[in-house]
Order: C-alpha cells, then structure tokens, then sequence
C-alpha cells in the first residue's frame, strides 16, 4: 500500500513565479494494481509521479510506502528506494546514447554492487522476454522507437523492483505497439508488481488491464 | 567485494563513455601523455645529468686559481704557484695548460689540453671521441692545425678516447706541452691556470682567501663551486627548465579545463538520467572519478615510460636537438638512471591528481542536484 | 566472449605499472655494473686531465667550461657575437658569480 498525506509541490517558493503544482493530495494506492493518473496538461501527474518516485521531494506532507516514510530520506537512501523499489520508463525514455542496450539495461545496477555475470544474465533474460535479445550488442541509437521503449522497460526491471513508474508510456507508439506495451504491463502486474501510469491516451485507461483510473485537474485529484 | 565490483562498474561505464567520443579522448589522451612526457624527459634528464656531474666532478682539483685582466680570464705565470705553495695548509700547486681551437672548415670549437704526463711524441695527439665525428677529413691520417704563429701544424692522432667519457672528454684534443705552446700560443713560463691541491679541504675557503690576498689579481674557484654550478643549472625546480615548461603545462591545463568545465548539456542530460535511475550523487562523482582517472593514469604511464625509455634508452635525443643550437659537437652518453619513487610521486601529484579533480569539479553541482528533470526531457 | 571492459583496462593498467617499475627499480640494478664501470673511467679521467666541465656544450667558452668563465666572458666573444641559442639561455652564471 502507498499512502499520501497532504502533499503539495510548490515551484520557486518565494519568488514572483511561484506556482502550486500539487495541492494536498491524500490519496492510497493499492499495491499489485495497476493504477493510471489522467488529466489535462499541467494538472500535475508528472509532478506526482517523480514525487512518488523519489525523484523529488514534495514541498509538505508525506508518503508511505508499506508503512515506511520515503519523503524524508537522505540522499543516498533516497537513491536507493529510487533504485531498488521503483523502476521508470520515462516519456523520451532516456536511454544513454552511443552505448548499447544492454549496458544501458544495466546500469541501474551498477551502483548495487552486484557481481557483473549476474546482472548480465538477468539483463540479458529480460530483454529475451521482451524479444530484443538480438539487439542487446546494438547501440541504442540504431534502434526504432518501439525497440527502444522496449529497452526502457528492460532497464526498468533490472533491479526487480516492486513497483514500476511509467510517465506517458505511449506517447509516441502506434496502436499496435501501444497494445504489446499493455500486454507487457499486464505480464508485470501478474508477477506481482504495482504499476502507476500516467497518461492521456484512451487505449491505457480504457484498457482491462487497469485497475483504477485517477483523474486530476490542477494539481489535485478529482 | 562489493566495493570492488561496483567500482569496476562504474569503469564499465566510463570506458564506454569515452569510447564514444574516441577520436576526441585518444586525441585528449596523446596530447597529455605528450606533456607528460616532456616534463619528465625533462626531470628525468636533468637530474641523471646532475647526479652525473655530483659524481663524475668530484674528481674535479679541489681548486683552481686562474688569473684575471680586464675582467677577463688571463694566463697566469707559472711563477705564482710558488707564492700560493707557501700558504700553509695547500700541498702542490701544478700549472695546467689548455685552451681552444677553432677549426673552421667544420665551424666547430675543440678542447685542447695538456695532460700532465704526455708520454707520445710531439707530433701525436689524443683526441675525444667526438672530434673524430666532427672534424672532416683527415690529409694523410693527420690533424692540421693552424698554429698561432700562422704556421701550419700536422698532427698525427694515435688514440681515440672510448666514447664511455665522452660526456667529459667527446671534444678533447690532448697534446704535448710544446706542441700545445705552439698552436695555442702560450708564452713559456705561463699558464691557463693552476690548480692547487689543499690538505683538508674544509679549509679551502680560508686558503682561497689568503690567495687573493696573496695575488690580488687571482680568481680562485673551488671543487664545491663548480658542483654547485652544476646543481643549480640541472635542478629542475630552480632555472630555466621549470619556467619552459610551466608554459606547456599551462596550455595543457587551459586545454583541460577547457574541456572539464564547460559540461555539455548532453552530459547534463546523461547525468540526470543516471540520477533517475537510481544512482546517487556519490555514484556519479565516484564514475567522473574514473573518467578522469582511466585518463590521466594511462596518460601517466604512457608518459613515464616513453620518458624512461628516451632519457635512458635512447640518451635523449629530442633534447639533443633542443640542446645542441650553436653546437656542432655534442657528446654521445648514456645517463645513468637515477630516477627514485619521490620524483615519480612528484610527478603523479602534478599530472593525475589536477587533472582527476578538474574532471570532478564541475560534476559536482550538476550531480546535486534532483533528478526530476530527467521525467521533463 | 569479448572481455569485460573494465577487465580490459585494469589489466592494461597492471601491465603498465610492472613495466614502469621495471624500469625504474629493475632496470638500473641490471646495468649497474656497466654504469658503473663507465663512471669509474669519466671519474679517472677527470682526476688524470684534472677537467672541471661536462662536455654539453662546446659552441662558447662560457658554455663549454661554464664553471670556470667569468663574469664577462657571455659578451666578449666579439661585438656582434650571437647570443649562443639555446644552450646560452639554459646555463646560469657559475654560483660563486652569483652570489
Ligand atoms: N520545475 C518547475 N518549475 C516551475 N513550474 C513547474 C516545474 N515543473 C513543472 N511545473 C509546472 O507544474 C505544472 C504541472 O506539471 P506536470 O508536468 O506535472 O503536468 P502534467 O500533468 O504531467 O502535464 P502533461 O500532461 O502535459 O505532461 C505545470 O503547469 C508545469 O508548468
Ligand atoms: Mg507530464
């Protein structure tokens, strides 16, 4: 269970372009669900997202995730609930270019510690699961858009985490390709993993494999 | 182990960063192994020949007395070593006899000198190693020499000194005392100099004082002045040496810094990313640690070694060029090695060390900050 | 298999170091002898003639024998002389001038 309490995001507190992004939001997200935030441009699901994600620090209130407070965490233990709880596939994806795929799949895990053959192996099963095994020596770049989503989702798993964080998974796919992430996603909440997307595409959050829609309109939650 | 392994991963990650721009970095990377390179050419070099002039000078008389005319250095009548004798605490005093010769067809300058016993006629000499290199064509096996009084002298050489001394002898030219007085021109009952041999060399000071006392018109220089001079042109810290080269290692670190501050936003980005991921700023700074690192060390060692191997291997000859200018005779030596760990630590703390913390530095802001732009690209 | 990157690297780097202090610590001891014998034949040689200069540079009096010139001798060679470049710039005036 993730639990909010009161959370507000302010940007450039203090200054004449201050602006009130998210606006007490409580809110519970069940665990093993797959939850999707909708609404209008600005109304904040980015924002709560990287929030929920420990990407950022809300400007008051908390969060709980299993009864653990990750709002006020140093740094480094922010990093590492980052790293090894959630996993995010961002909208542009992000991959680092000019290396492969599969060094780019593995470098969530390269802060763990974790012996290279492991990770490798691991990498190298997800991207199977994903069928783009065969462009694991390919640097990203030579990659087509559905391919490198793919990659993203790759690297978002590799530290296993719990819960994955997905900011406009579809932006820029085809239905077809749109579909295949869906059937992804629902492999994942059949693991047993919790998915928070947010987005604005109808094909998501009509979809079966979404549990709960959560709609927001100027940084709070209608 | 885990420490190790994660450091290894962060190297994984750094080498295939560099790997991406690698016509930049290995151009990055030879250039600073080039100043790595020269520096300790330099330092190398340097010291190996102060060590050598330490050693080999040592032999050097304990003090030479030399007279001066006009400012300048002037023969010396052989009759002043018996006033110098009398002064109590010097054992002999010996005239020497040396001088130089121009020869013009070569354009060179050679040394030439009497040794204290020459035991071959008079019409022989002994000759350095380099005279033989540089002086052109022999007429009949001999040496021809335009003597003083405008007479021409043959000279047959029937010893050529091994080229081991030749740092100290490559432009000798050894001959007896008569032949010497007529090419050089040396008056009887004159001298170049005297050298003067002293009981206990602590009293040398003392002694060169009552000389001058003694013969107002003398320059004494003693052994410990000629080391000292040596020293001082050689020692890497002082001179000349250390302000050529500030200058190529400054260009090198305007370069550098060049390339470390000014973080391209495509850097920014990648570090963002990395952040989002789940590294923290520690992790980033520890792989900009290595970036700088895989870098400067390999840069260090390809610099030391092919350093080593010029100075040692090779007698340096870049510098050679660099060195020779006006001269046409330059020595054929090897130095010997005596490079020791604390010149190596000097030059790893110069070279590794900036060059690592400027990789690091600029990171540093942007590796602070939150990652949530990354969720905005 | 392509070796590891890192692997790569680090054994590239172990190497270096080993022939780095093979030069440095290893290779003196080796030559020492002929080192040493070269040394023992300059040194004799300077006690024998009674020399007082390495031979660097032989191109002026004050280069050739920079411990014995004197003062003046860097602008007496003749009134247009050249300075002699580069060795001219590189040797100090003897230390005991100095001073
Ligand atoms: N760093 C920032 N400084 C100032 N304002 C910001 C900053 N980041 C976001 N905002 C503002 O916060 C509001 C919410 O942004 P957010 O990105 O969360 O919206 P969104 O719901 O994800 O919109 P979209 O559907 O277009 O992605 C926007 O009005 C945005 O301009
Ligand atoms: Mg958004």
């Amino acid at each position: 269970m993730i639990q909010l309490a009161g959370i507000n995001k302010t940007f450039n507190v203090g200054k004449p372009n201050e602006f009130k992004a998210l606006k007490g939001i409580d809110l519970e997200v069940a665990l093993n669900e797959v939850s999707v935030f909708i609404g209008p441009s600005g109304s904040g699901k980015t924002t709560l997202l990287s929030i929920l994600g420990c990407m950022s620090r809300p400007t008051s209130g908390r969060i709980w995730l299993n009864e653990r407070e990750i709002t006020s965490l140093p740094e480094r233990f922010a990093a590492e609930v980052r790293r090894e709880t959630f996993g995010f596939i961002f909208q542009n994806y992000n991959l680092i270019k000019g290396i492969t795929v599969l060094e780019n799949t593995m470098l969530p895990a390269y802060p763990t510690g974790i012996g290279h053959r492991v990770i490798r192996d691991r990498a190298v099963s997800i991207l199977e699961r994903l069928g783009i095994e065969s462009k694991a020596r390919e640097p990203v770049e030579h990659l087509s858009g559905g391919e490198r989503q793919r990659a993203a989702i790759a690297r978002a798993l590799i530290n296993r985490p719990s819960i994955v964080i997905a900011d406009e998974p579809t932006a820029h796919l085809d239905s077809a390709l749109a579909r295949m992430l869906l059937d992804i996603f629902a492999g994942l909440k059949q693991e047993g993993k919790t998915i928070l997307i947010a987005c604005h595409d109808p094909l998501v959050f009509e979809s079966p494999v979404v549990d709960r829609v959560i709609s927001m309109r100027d940084g709070g939650i209608v | 182990m885990k420490w190790i392994e994660r450091q290894r991963a962060f190297i994984d990650f750094t080498l295939s960063s560099l790997w991406r721009r690698k016509a930049k970095n290995l151009s990055l990377l030879m250039v600073y192994a080039l100043v790595i390179f020269l520096l300790s050419s330099v330092i190398f070099f340097t010291q190996a020949l102060r060590k050598e002039a330490e050693a080999v000078l040592d032999g050097s008389p304990q003090m030479i007395v030399q007279r001066t005319v006009g400012g300048r250095h002037s023969l010396i009548p052989t009759d002043y070593a018996e006033k110098i004798v009398q002064i109590r605490g010097t054992s002999s005093v010996k005239p020497r006899l040396w001088g130089y010769y121009y020869h013009p067809a070569t354009r060179s300058n050679y040394t030439i000198m009497v040794p204290e016993n020459y035991p071959r006629p008079d019409d022989t000499v002994e000759i350095g190693a380099g005279v033989l290199r540089t002086w052109g064509p022999l007429r009949d096996g001999s040496f021809y020499f335009n003597a003083h009084d405008g007479e021409t002298v043959f000279l047959k050489a029937i010893n050529t000194m091994t080229n081991e001394t030749d740092l100290v002898s490559a432009d000798l030219i050894l001959m007896s005392e008569t032949t010497f007085r007529k090419i050089a021109g040396v008056p009887e009952g004159y001298a170049t100099d005297l050298t003067v041999r002293i009981r206990n060399e602590r009293e040398s000071q003392t002694i060169a004082r009552k000389i001058i006392h003694v013969l107002p018109d003398t320059r004494p220089i003693l052994k410990e002045e000629i080391i000292r001079t040596y020293s001082s042109i050689f020692d890497w810290r002082g001179g000349y040496v250390i302000v050529l080269l500030g200058g190529g290692v400054l260009a090198f670190f305007i370069f550098a810094w060049d390339k470390a501050t000014g973080l391209s936003a495509e850097e920014k980005t990648e570090i963002g990313i990395l952040k989002g991921i789940g590294w923290d700023t520690s992790d980033i700074l520890t792989m900009k640690f290595w970036e700088g690192a895989v870098i400067s060390l390999t840069a260090f060692l390809l610099g030391v070694i092919s350093a080593y191997v010029h100075v040692y291997f090779a007698s340096a000859t870049l510098f050679e060029h660099a060195l020779k200018g006006w001269a046409i005779l330059y020595p054929e030596f090897t130095l010997r090695p005596s490079v020791n760990a604390f010149q190596l630590a000097i030059l790893f703390f110069l070279t590794v060390v900036p060059y690592t913390l400027i990789t690091i530095v600029p990171t540093w802001k942007v590796a602070a900050t939150d990652p949530d732009v990354v969720m905005r690209h | 298999m392509v070796v590891r990157k890192s692997t790569g690297f680090l054994i590239l780097l172990f190497v270096g170091s080993l022939v780095m202090a093979g030069l440095f610590f290893i290779h003196p001891r080796l030559h020492r002898d002929d080192c040493e014998r070269g040394l023992a034949k300059r040194r004799h040689l300077v006690r024998e003639l009674q020399l007082t200069d390495l031979c660097l540079f032989t191109e002026a009096r004050y280069t050739r024998h920079l411990s014995q010139a004197d003062l003046h001798s860097p602008f007496q060679d003749y009134p247009m002389a050249f300075e002699h470049f580069p060795s001219g710039s590189l040797v100090l005036p003897p230390g005991h001038l100095a001073r």
